[in-house]
C-alpha cells in the first residue's frame, strides 16, 4: 500500500477528472462552447510531457555524474513517455483548433493551422525524436549514453522557450497570447479550476506509472548491460 | 479446469467485470418506446458520452494493472 498508493490516487483522480469534466457544469463562452471541456485533457497532455522531459533530463545529468547505465535507462524511458504524450497533445489540439478556430483567418482550412504554438510544439517534439534517433545510432553503450545525456540537456533547455516564450511573443490565437496570462490564478473560472488540476496531477501521475512499467521491463530485458557495468 | 494460463486470468476477470458493469445499458437499449429523459437519456445523452468514455478509461487501466503484476511476478522470479 505504502508503494503504490499514488497509482490509485492516479486512478481516482482522473475517474474525477473524467466524470466532472463531462457533467459539471463549465461558462457558457461564444465560439468554443462545450468544447471548452477539452481543457481537461488536451492541456494536461502538455503539462504531462514538460514534467517527464524535466524528470527525464534530472536523470540524465545524473547519469553524466553517476555513469550508471541504469540512469541513462531512466532518462531514455522518461523521455519516450513523454513524446507519446506530446503526440496525444498535439493531435488534440489540432482536432480542436480544427473545430473552433475560424477557417477564413488561416491560409487554409486544414488540420495544420500554421499556428505559431503549434509550429514550436511540433519544432519541441523534433528535438525530442533526434534524441531517440541520435541513441538509436550509436552502437557503443557509454558513447551513447554520455551524448544522449549531453543533447538531453540541450533539448530541454530549448523547450521552455519553445513552449512557453516564443508563442507568447507573437499573435497566435492559442490562448496565452495577446497578454492573457494563463498563470494567473484567477485566469481560469473557480469550477473548471476544480477539474482542471487534479486532472493535471492524474495525467502527470499515470505517466509517471507508464514510464517506471517501461523502465523495469527494460532493467530485466537489459540486466546484463545493466548490472555489468557498475564500475 | 485450468483453460488458461494464470496470467491470463486476470485479464479474464477484468473483461467479465466490464461486461457486468455493461449489462444495465444493454437493458435500457430493450424498451426503445419510451421516450422519457431520464438516466441515460437525459441532459442530450451526456452521460452516454460519459459512459463510453468510462469504459475506455477503465479498460486501460485494468490493462495497466495487468502489465504491473505480470511485471511484478517476472521480477520476484528473477530475484
Amino acid at each position: 500500500m505504502r508503494k503504490y498508493w499514488w497509482k490509485i490516487l492516479s486512478i481516482l483522480l482522473l475517474a474525477y477528472a473524467v466524470i466532472g469534466g463531462f457533467l459539471l457544469p463549465v461558462p457558457r463562452l461564444p465560439i468554443v462552447h462545450e468544447s471548452i471541456r477539452n481543457l481537461y485533457f488536451h492541456v494536461p497532455m502538455w503539462f504531462t510531457m514538460v514534467v517527464l522531459f524535466v524528470i527525464s533530463v534530472v536523470y540524465s545529468v545524473k547519469y553524466l555524474r553517476s555513469n550508471h547505465l541504469k540512469d541513462d535507462l531512466y532518462a531514455l524511458c522518461f523521455a519516450s513517455v513523454g513524446v507519446v504524450f506530446s503526440i496525444f497533445g498535439m493531435i488534440t489540439g489540432m482536432e480542436w483548433a480544427y473545430y473552433t478556430w475560424p477557417a477564413d483567418t488561416q491560409e487554409a482550412s486544414f488540420l495544420w493551422t500554421g499556428d505559431p504554438k503549434q509550429l514550436c510544439a511540433a519544432l519541441c517534439m523534433l528535438i525530442y525524436l533526434a534524441y531517440l534517433v541520435l541513441r538509436g545510432s550509436i552502437a557503443d553503450y557509454d558513447k551513447r549514453a554520455k551524448i544522449s545525456a549531453v543533447y538531453n540537456i540541450f533539448a530541454c533547455a530549448l523547450m521552455f522557450p519553445l513552449i512557453f516564450i516564443i508563442p507568447r511573443m507573437v499573435p497566435s490565437l492559442h490562448p496565452g497570447s495577446d497578454g492573457n496570462n494563463p498563470a494567473d490564478p484567477n485566469h481560469l473560472d473557480a469550477t473548471m479550476r476544480m477539474v482542471f488540476w487534479p486532472a493535471v496531477l492524474g495525467w502527470i501521475l499515470l505517466s509517471v506509472w507508464i514510464s517506471t512499467l517501461l523502465i523495469r521491463i527494460n532493467l530485466i530485458a537489459k540486466k546484463e548491460i545493466i548490472y555489468a557495468d557498475v564500475s | 479446469m485450468q483453460m488458461f494460463p494464470k496470467s491470463y486470468a486476470f485479464l479474464r476477470n477484468s473483461l467479465l467485470a466490464v461486461i457486468a458493469l455493461l449489462l444495465p445499458v444493454w437493458g435500457f437499449a430493450q424498451d426503445s418506446t419510451a421516450a422519457t429523459a431520464e438516466g441515460m437519456r437525459a441532459n442530450g445523452k451526456i452521460y452516454v458520452v460519459v459512459l463510453v468514455i468510462s469504459t475506455i478509461f477503465v479498460g486501460i487501466i485494468l490493462f495497466l494493472i495487468y502489465l504491473e503484476r505480470r511485471i511484478r511476478k517476472i521480477e520476484k522470479n528473477l530475484h
